[in-house]
């Protein structure tokens, strides 16, 4: 009997096993197969034998990358406007964060639902409108053109994490710093903030990761290749000829550009976990 | 009494600039152009120089509902959400509960779970293309040899497939982020009511159906319209693994294509594609008032 259940749960723990590991060939195997592919001369690529290994071992696809076409600009691009986004985003949502959170004001709740609406516009039913807006100011192919709609897009999500992390913190922090002469803007700034660190690096990445994969603005409102952000230039990767897509080339600029997020990931994962959950169940 | 509303003005006041940055960017960026949008949607319309508006009314919604472009479009759209929200909602409860059970690595395997979610869904769409490719693709090539496909179907070229394909790549993009909400939901569960339901001699299953499933049901309620939400508004995959043909146009692919293909259209097809743009906002409207309604947000 006794060995019946030992047997049992050895069974039951071999079968688990057995998941994780197709669990992870599942969500890890389409990045693989790109690094395999970005490492592998076109001579090899372009056979019908299925190698899980790369044939032709080269960097060549690296370096065309770069000089057969302005991916570099590129993902210049997208720093600049992820940079960007993520900054002003965190600093303007901190600011109704901590007047929803902290403040005796009447209507929190028709506010807050008021900045949460505009998380579930649809992207392409402001497209028509926005598209109008900035040609008129001028701003189609620049950087401002794109930042300025990512931060409206970013806040929603940016004040709701914000407002949940600056409720948790201990009120009587910020009534001794109150008592002690700093204005109720300076606590925020000098004392509420800074002790929201955690709180800053969690919303500054979630929309660091929104504004660097956004596409169906930057693809409209960024209209030469040079002015392209890192997805956009991979979305209208092509070759000498239309027809002849360089895939060996487009999956080393994907692995290029995916790297650093799953590091990002790796390093993050409880930070990002917490984030995502509190930004769309109740946290 | 007088000290008190003196302390409240203050407050009102710093409170006002505070959050006057947000309300500017949003209604710049958001709601003036939702207006913008809505109030073309009236108008034969386009950006072509010198070109006079025209008041049409609700020609353009008459003009909708007999488009047999946009009918297909609906339909396309519904079909991925049914599809879609389904499996990955299936597969991401499967990995949910995998997570949450004790191995080793599992910091590290969650971890793993978590890069298709942090690939930018451009990138994720062409690695899919490389491997649906008819030619070279691996998984054209596996499916060739398992007797499933003959040797060169272009997939993505073939009605049904295609969309499957789509499917296939949404699916494995998002299960990651379905998987870890479920997960918060799985964790709130005391263990030791499994604990006790193993003493009462309860199974595996059992205890799924009588302690799992009636304490996740409201995270996997949430869960569930936040998918719908997104999945309503596709557009990057299959823009990129498609633009929208054989029968894989959504409603937001065709609503760009309306836009920005008759941007200076003589006929005024601008204002045509702004009703199509209100028709979208509606949908979504619907299901987010349900989905605020479920948060039951209080704050005061």
């Amino acid at each position: 009997m006794r060995w019946g259940m030992k047997a049992k749960r050895t069974t039951q723990k071999t079968i688990l096993y057995i998941i994780v590991i197709l669990m992870v060939i599942y969500y890890i195997f389409p990045f693989y197969w790109a690094i395999k592919s970005s490492f592998t001369a076109d001579k090899y690529l372009f056979t019908k034998e299925i190698k899980f290994w790369p044939q032709g071992f080269t960097f060549e696809n690296y370096k065309k990358v770069f000089t057969e076409r302005p991916f570099g600009l590129n993902i210049l691009n997208s720093i600049i406007v992820a940079g960007a986004t993520t900054i002003f985003s965190l600093i303007v949502g901190s600011f109704s964060a901590y007047a929803i959170a902290r403040l005796k004001i009447p209507g929190k709740s028709a506010l807050m639902l008021l900045i949460l609406a505009v998380s579930m516009f649809p992207q392409v039913s402001i497209l028509g409108g926005l598209f109008q807006l900035l040609r008129k100011m001028g701003l189609i192919n620049t950087y401002p053109g794109l930042i300025i709609p990512y931060i409206a897009l970013n806040l929603p999500l940016t004040t709701w994490i914000l407002q949940n992390f600056f409720r948790e913190l201990p009120k009587e922090i910020e009534e001794s710093a109150y008592i002690d002469g700093c204005s109720k803007f300076e606590t925020l700034w000098r004392i509420v903030l800074p002790l929201s660190a955690p709180g800053l690096v969690t919303t500054g990445l979630l929309a660091f990761i929104q504004a660097w994969n956004e596409f169906l603005f930057a693809l409209t409102f960024m209209q030469t290749p040079e002015k392209y952000t890192v997805p956009v230039a991979i979305a209208m990767f092509t070759g000498k000829t239309f027809y002849e897509v360089p895939w060996g080339q487009l999956m080393a600029a994907s692995v290029i550009v995916t790297t650093p997020l799953v590091v990002l990931v790796l390093i993050f994962q409880n930070k990002i976990v917490q984030g995502l959950t509190a930004g769309s169940v109740k946290g | 009494m007088n000290a008190k509303g003196k302390y409240k003005r203050q407050d009102m006041v710093l409170a006002f600039w505070l959050i006057l940055p947000t309300l500017l960017a949003i209604g710049i960026t958001a709601f003036y152009p939702l207006g913008q949008t809505i109030y073309d949607s009236f108008f034969k319309w386009s950006l072509r120089p010198g070109f006079q508006r025209q008041f049409v009314g609700f020609q353009n919604y008459i003009n909708l509902f007999k488009d047999q472009r946009f009918l297909s479009a609906l339909w396309n759209t519904i079909y991925f959400t049914i599809f879609s929200v389904l499996i990955e909602f299936l597969l991401g409860l499967a990995t949910a509960l995998v997570l949450n059970a004790d191995f080793k690595l599992r910091g590290l395997v969650r971890a793993a779970v978590l890069i298709p979610w942090a690939i930018p869904t451009a990138v994720s769409s062409q690695m899919w293309k490389w491997m649906f490719n008819d030619q070279y693709g691996v998984i054209s090539l596996m499916l060739y040899k398992i007797g499933l496909l003959e040797a060169g179907t272009p997939i993505l070229g073939t009605p049904r497939l295609a969309m499957a394909a789509i499917i296939a790549v949404d699916v494995w993009k998002t299960t990651p982020f379905v998987a870890l909400l479920l997960l918060a939901g799985l964790q709130t569960i005391p263990v030791e009511l499994y604990e006790a339901a193993r003493i009462d001699g309860a199974g595996l299953w059992r205890q799924f159906t009588s302690i799992t499933m009636p304490i996740l049901r409201p995270t996997i309620g949430v869960t569930l319209i936040f998918r719908t939400l997104d999945a309503l508004r596709v557009f990057d995959v299959v823009y990129i693994m498609t633009q929208g043909a054989v029968g894989t146009e959504t409603l937001a692919v065709y609503n760009r294509s309306l836009l920005m293909d008759n941007i200076f259209s003589p006929r005024g097809l601008f204002g045509y594609g702004s009703a199509l743009s209100v028709v979208i906002f509606l949908i979504i409207g619907v299901f987010t008032i349900i989905y605020m309604r479920s948060l039951n947000i209080k704050l005061d």
